[in-house]
């Protein structure tokens, strides 16, 4: 049923729907209306799971390993220096296989101090070991939270996912969602059944020391596993769209591609933007096309060759930066395409909240036509002074 | 006295919401510097993240806002980098004795010369409402919508136990009290901690039965109790009630401190 919701009271309700039996996260702008709507939900009894007040980020997540580790889902959510301090039990999580599934309610970083929306606290994490899923609008944030269970938990998968979506801009929006029930979340996400986990009439100890001998064959496995949900997350994004109608099935999602000679690459809310921008070039003669990232990590590779092969120019939109290098999609989108033909430019935008609106597509689209790219969009030069 | 000359001015108005306790404690503050003829040019105010921690960003002299719990250990490297440097830490429940709480502990084992003023609203105030490791058993906030059942800290017991060499904890209501203890703590070698108890009528107040502000200054001087008279009503074999807030000079001693120029 379709309700008009906050998105972060949608995506409470749905990791509710999702059923973890421990929950501990410590409140950060903009991601605290959804643990206090999960404390409302434990506190009236509406789920059944254990709230953890937890002093700090730190202790969520290794609340959480912890609680995984013991054979419970679990849930935590964070943004920007929130998941800084987690860096690292993230690592923990990764290495030890836990399915800990945690939102980011995506945010800058700092200094100086921001609480506005860029994805550079996620990216940060890139290399963590983390699935990591982009949501467009409120109810894509939602139902990932479901796909993003099923896939970590998956036996040929285990690994911790985030679900990422816009602080914010979409966190603190009402859009209408539409929940699924507590009997289609219950057919979609079977219980958690844990590959391996603390009992003590079958011992098993985890994260202990790896020798050189040893510890590559761990790093390998991880990358293993990241690769294996390529097909594994479209895999469950199928089965949803078949249960519910809405279509996950892609690692990416291409919007008026087919005969674009120019694409835009983004993640996350700004993609709505895009589609908007998109439709009015398209109008006045422009053949251009969005390929959305839905999955970052694992990184779609073949998809974005396929997606991208018809294109001549590629306008990547990237809300973060590797410092002294380039947007870390762009670097990605590159590495893809190595070899083509394809143009490739960067655009870092929208850092630290800066709006962006269709007019701004439309220069970075431009700009890309003329050849004129890797560069910080939209900088205002008289602060520079 | 007025402050026109240690506020920065072209920064108000402040971003704390009306009767908030927060100004108070940075009144007896400045007046406690001002007391002790400090000069702007040798204090550096730290903090952390928080309403309380917002305090140093109104303040004329030399400041470093930092990362959410850890003002106690910028302020440490500050201090032993330049103990000419007179280091005086604002800090709130959360930033301290939650996300931080390690590192004030050490700060006190240590007994790094530092002064850390925390205000202690007994709330996470600025994301809006959440139970923090100071509320009270039974107390509303957002994370625990039917009263906390968790034991709540003692700070000043904590600061004392771990080794600072001074600890006070006043209220807001006891502005005199409140200044001369910070004065004192300013004055004193070694890590000195007052905890200054405060209203958060938004986030605290309106969520437990104290709506007005002047509800919750009125319970913290109704509720109020002397260290000394506290002691005398052990001695005595009276009890003390649970929500009694006790007040006055906790601890003062003089543990080799570290910061603290030859
Ligand atoms: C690592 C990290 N986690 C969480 C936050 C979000 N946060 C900002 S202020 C705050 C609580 C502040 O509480 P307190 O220290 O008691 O200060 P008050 O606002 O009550 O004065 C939190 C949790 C943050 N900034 N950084
Ligand atoms: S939320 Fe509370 S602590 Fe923060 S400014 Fe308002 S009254 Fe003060
Ligand atoms: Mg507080």
């Amino acid at each position: 049923m379709l309700e008009i919701m906050e998105g972060s009271h949608a995506v409470a309700k749905s990791v509710g729907l999702c059923r973890p039996g421990v929950i501990a996260a410590y409140p950060i702008t903009p991601q605290t209306h959804i643990v206090e709507a999960l404390a409302d939900m434990v506190a009236d009894c509406s789920i059944d799971a254990e709230y953890i007040t937890v002093e700090s980020e730190f202790s969520a997540l290794s609340a959480c390993l912890g609680a995984s580790a013991a054979g419970s889902r679990v849930y935590s959510a964070t943004t920007s220096q929130g998941l800084a301090l987690m860096f690292e039990v993230c690592f923990n999580c990764a290495g030890m296989r836990f399915p800990v599934v945690m939102s980011i309610v995506n945010r800058a970083m700092g200094a100086p101090l921001s609480i506005w929306n860029d994805q550079q606290d996620s990216i940060s994490l890139r290399d963590s070991g983390w699935l990591q899923l982009y949501a467009e609008d409120n109810q894509e944030a939602a139902d990932l939270h479901y796909i993003a269970y099923r896939v970590a938990e998956d036996h040929r998968v285990l690994l911790p996912a985030f679900v990422c979506f816009d602080g914010f801009i979409l966190s603190h929006t009402y859009e209408p969602v539409d929940m699924l029930t507590r009997k289609q979340a219950e057919s979609y996400l079977p219980p958690f059944k844990p590959y391996h986990r603390l009992d003590a009439a079958d011992p098993i100890s985890f994260g202990l020391f790896a020798a050189p001998d040893y510890y590559m064959e761990f790093r390998y496995a991880i990358d293993q596993a990241m690769k294996q949900a390529r097909s594994i997350i479209p895999e469950a994004g199928t089965e949803f769209s078949e249960m519910f109608g809405r279509d996950y099935s892609g690692l990416t999602e291409a919007y008026r591609i087919d005969d674009a000679d120019c694409a835009i690459v983004a993640m996350g809310s700004i993609c709505g933007t895009v589609k908007d921008a998109i439709d009015e070039m398209r109008n006045a003669g422009k053949k251009v096309g969005l390929l959305k990232l839905r999955a970052f990590r694992p990184f779609p590779e073949k998809e974005v060759q396929k997606a991208l092969a018809g294109v001549s120019t590629v306008a990547v939109l990237d809300k973060n930066i590797s410092l002294g290098s380039k947007g870390a999609v762009a670097l990605e989108i590159r590495d893809a395409l190595y070899g083509s033909q394809i143009t490739v430019l960067d655009y870092i935008i929208a850092l630290g909240g800066r709006d962006v609106r269709k007019k701004d597509i439309a220069t970075v689209v431009a700009s890309a036509e003329a050849g004129v790219g890797d560069l910080f969009y939209g900088l205002r030069e008289e602060v520079l002074k | 006295m007025t402050f026109d000359e240690w506020l920065r001015v072209d920064r108000l108005p402040h971003i704390y919401c009306a009767g908030c306790g927060n100004g108070t404690v940075i009144n007896c503050t400045l007046s406690a510097v001002d007391q002790m003829g400090w000069k702007k040019e040798e204090i550096v105010f730290v903090s952390g993240i928080g309403c309380s921690s917002r305090a140093p960003g109104y303040i004329v002299t030399d400041s470093l806002h930092t990362t959410h719990g850890r003002a106690i250990a910028f302020a440490t490297g500050i201090k032993m980098a330049n103990p000419d440097l007179k280091v005086v830490v604002f800090t709130g429940d959360g930033d301290l004795a939650a996300i931080g709480g390690n590192h004030f502990i050490h700060g006190c084992r240590r007994n790094i010369d530092l002064t850390v003023i925390c205000m202690n609203n007994m709330i996470y105030g600025m994301t809006g409402g959440q139970g923090s490791p100071t509320t009270p058993r039974g107390a509303l906030s957002t994370t625990t919508p039917y009263g906390s059942s968790e034991a709540a800290f003692d700070l000043c017991g904590l600061a004392a136990a771990a080794g600072a060499n001074y600890v006070a904890r006043y209220t807001s209501y006891h502005v005199k009290e409140l200044t001369l203890a910070i004065r004192t703590g300013l004055g004193n070698p070694g890590f000195s901690f007052i905890e200054a108890l405060v209203q958060c009528p938004t986030n605290y107040g309106r969520r437990n039965k104290l709506r007005q502000v002047s509800d919750q200054i009125e319970y913290f001087k109704s509720h109020a109790i002397l260290a000394q008279k506290a002691e005398r009503m052990r001695e005595e074999g009276k009890k003390i009630p649970d929500d009694m807030i006790i007040i006055g000079e906790l601890a003062r001693r003089n543990r080799p401190a570290l910061g603290v120029r030859k």
